[in-house]
């Protein structure tokens, strides 16, 4: 009897930290991980929990005997669709409306999942806002195609380049000097007329607005090691986009 | 003023693609965005930036709310998207800039305005959420 109840406690915490490790490499608040952790652990029987969640591991532990959890986090992107769904799973759990083995298989499926939407796709829906957001820059409809072709260029390489150097920062900084190079090719070619305009609108698709706001509210609510560390990540990137930028002006 | 709505529109929702959100919630993600330029463009003539930045994201962070809770899904997909456009990215991108041309006094001027754009989304997507949380408070108090 005592070796089957603690399988069951054993079963909860991982599936807890199935669910919280989804949702943070998704890019998830930390308040969010936490708050849906300790839910679906009391709802599984596990009335008192604590968890540590920081932008690279989560901590999870039982107020009983068993000892306590780590799990590590290496990859973060953003894939709001799975942050969605787990909060669907956490939702059913807890109304009773599924069963454990259910939500830890719905868990599973949703961790094996690949992307909503496939990437040329995506490459397209930022060549397209980058295009837009020179508009809203108040450029000119002269620049328009221009700012599309950079942008696209911008997330293709960030997301090829990423794939062969595993540091984030390089592949950001490659990224947008490809980009700022191509913006100046066409301003010299006669093709584009405001390089700044074109500039600003296509680099919007890699400027790290979600971490910036999820550093501030993390740090806003109490999570200091999180929002400090995802502060520091978000500066990382927009120095990598910036000297990348900045190295084309140097050269030219 | 209709090219900025629609293009903010269009620009909101595309980030909702990069961003991998659900395909039902795209075209409310545009809504968020095209509303929150729309009061970012009106107040931004009479009054200063960050004040315009902090009131527009304190409608992206209502109006976040109110379609999380219509839709059942999480805030964050909504006030993301929708407060893209409101990021200073363009500033920082020139404020890098003259800080390459060694033009400092811009440079750090320009700097100083992006941070505190920064601050005031921030604020203005937590204000949202506080209050949100004490009406949520007083409402079941009664």
């Amino acid at each position: 009897m005592e070796d089957k109840l603690d399988h069951l406690t054993y079963e909860t915490i991982e599936i807890c930290l199935l669910a919280g490790k989804i949702m943070l490499q998704s890019g998830a608040e930390t308040s969010r991980v936490e708050d849906t952790m300790t839910r679906m652990a009391s709802s599984l029987g596990i009335p008192r929990s604590h968890s540590y969640v920081t932008p690279t591991g989560i901590i999870f532990s039982t107020d009983g005997a068993e000892p306590a959890k780590l799990i590590r986090i290496t990859e973060r992107t953003t894939d709001l669709s799975k942050v969605a769904e787990v909060n669907n799973v956490s939702r059913a759990l807890t109304s009773g409306a599924i069963t454990m083995p259910e939500a830890r298989l719905r868990l599973r499926e949703i961790e094996q999942d690949k992307h909503t939407y496939p990437i040329w796709f995506q490459i397209v829906a930022a060549a397209i806002a980058s295009g837009c957001f020179l508009i809203m820059f108040r450029g000119g409809w002269y620049d328009f195609i221009p700012a599309v072709l950079c942008g696209g260029l911008g997330l293709a390489s960030v997301i090829y380049f990423h794939r062969i150097v595993a540091v984030k920062f390089f592949a950001e900084f490659s990224a947008s000097f490809l980009l700022g190079l191509l913006a100046f090719i066409f301003v010299k070619i006669g093709i584009g007329y405001e390089v700044d305009k074109i500039i600003i609108g296509s680099v919007m698709p890699l400027v790290p607005g979600l971490l910036i706001t999820n550093a501030v509210r993390d740090l806003m609510s109490g999570h200091l090691v999180s929002g400090i560390s995802k502060g520091a990540e978000a500066f990382l990137t927009a120095f990598a986009i910036g000297t990348g930028i900045a190295l084309v002006f140097i050269l030219f | 003023m209709i090219a900025q709505l629609v293009t903010s529109f269009i620009a909101s929702a595309a980030f909702g693609v990069i961003f991998n959100a659900p395909r039902r919630s795209l075209p409310q993600c545009g809504l968020v965005g095209m509303v929150s330029w729309a009061v970012y463009i009106l107040l931004n003539g009479s009054y200063s930036t960050v004040l315009a930045t902090f009131a527009a994201t304190f409608v992206v962070g209502a109006t976040s709310i109110v379609f999380a809770r219509l839709y059942k899904t999480p805030v964050i997909i909504f006030s993301v998207s929708g407060m893209i456009p409101l990021v200073p990215g363009g500033m920082a991108y020139d404020a890098m800039r003259h800080f390459v041309e060694n033009d400092y006094n811009v440079a750090m001027q320009l700097a100083a305005q992006a941070f505190f754009i920064s601050g005031a989304i921030a604020i203005g997507l937590v204000l949202a959420e506080v209050l949100n949380q004490m009406l949520r408070k007083v409402g079941s108090r009664i």
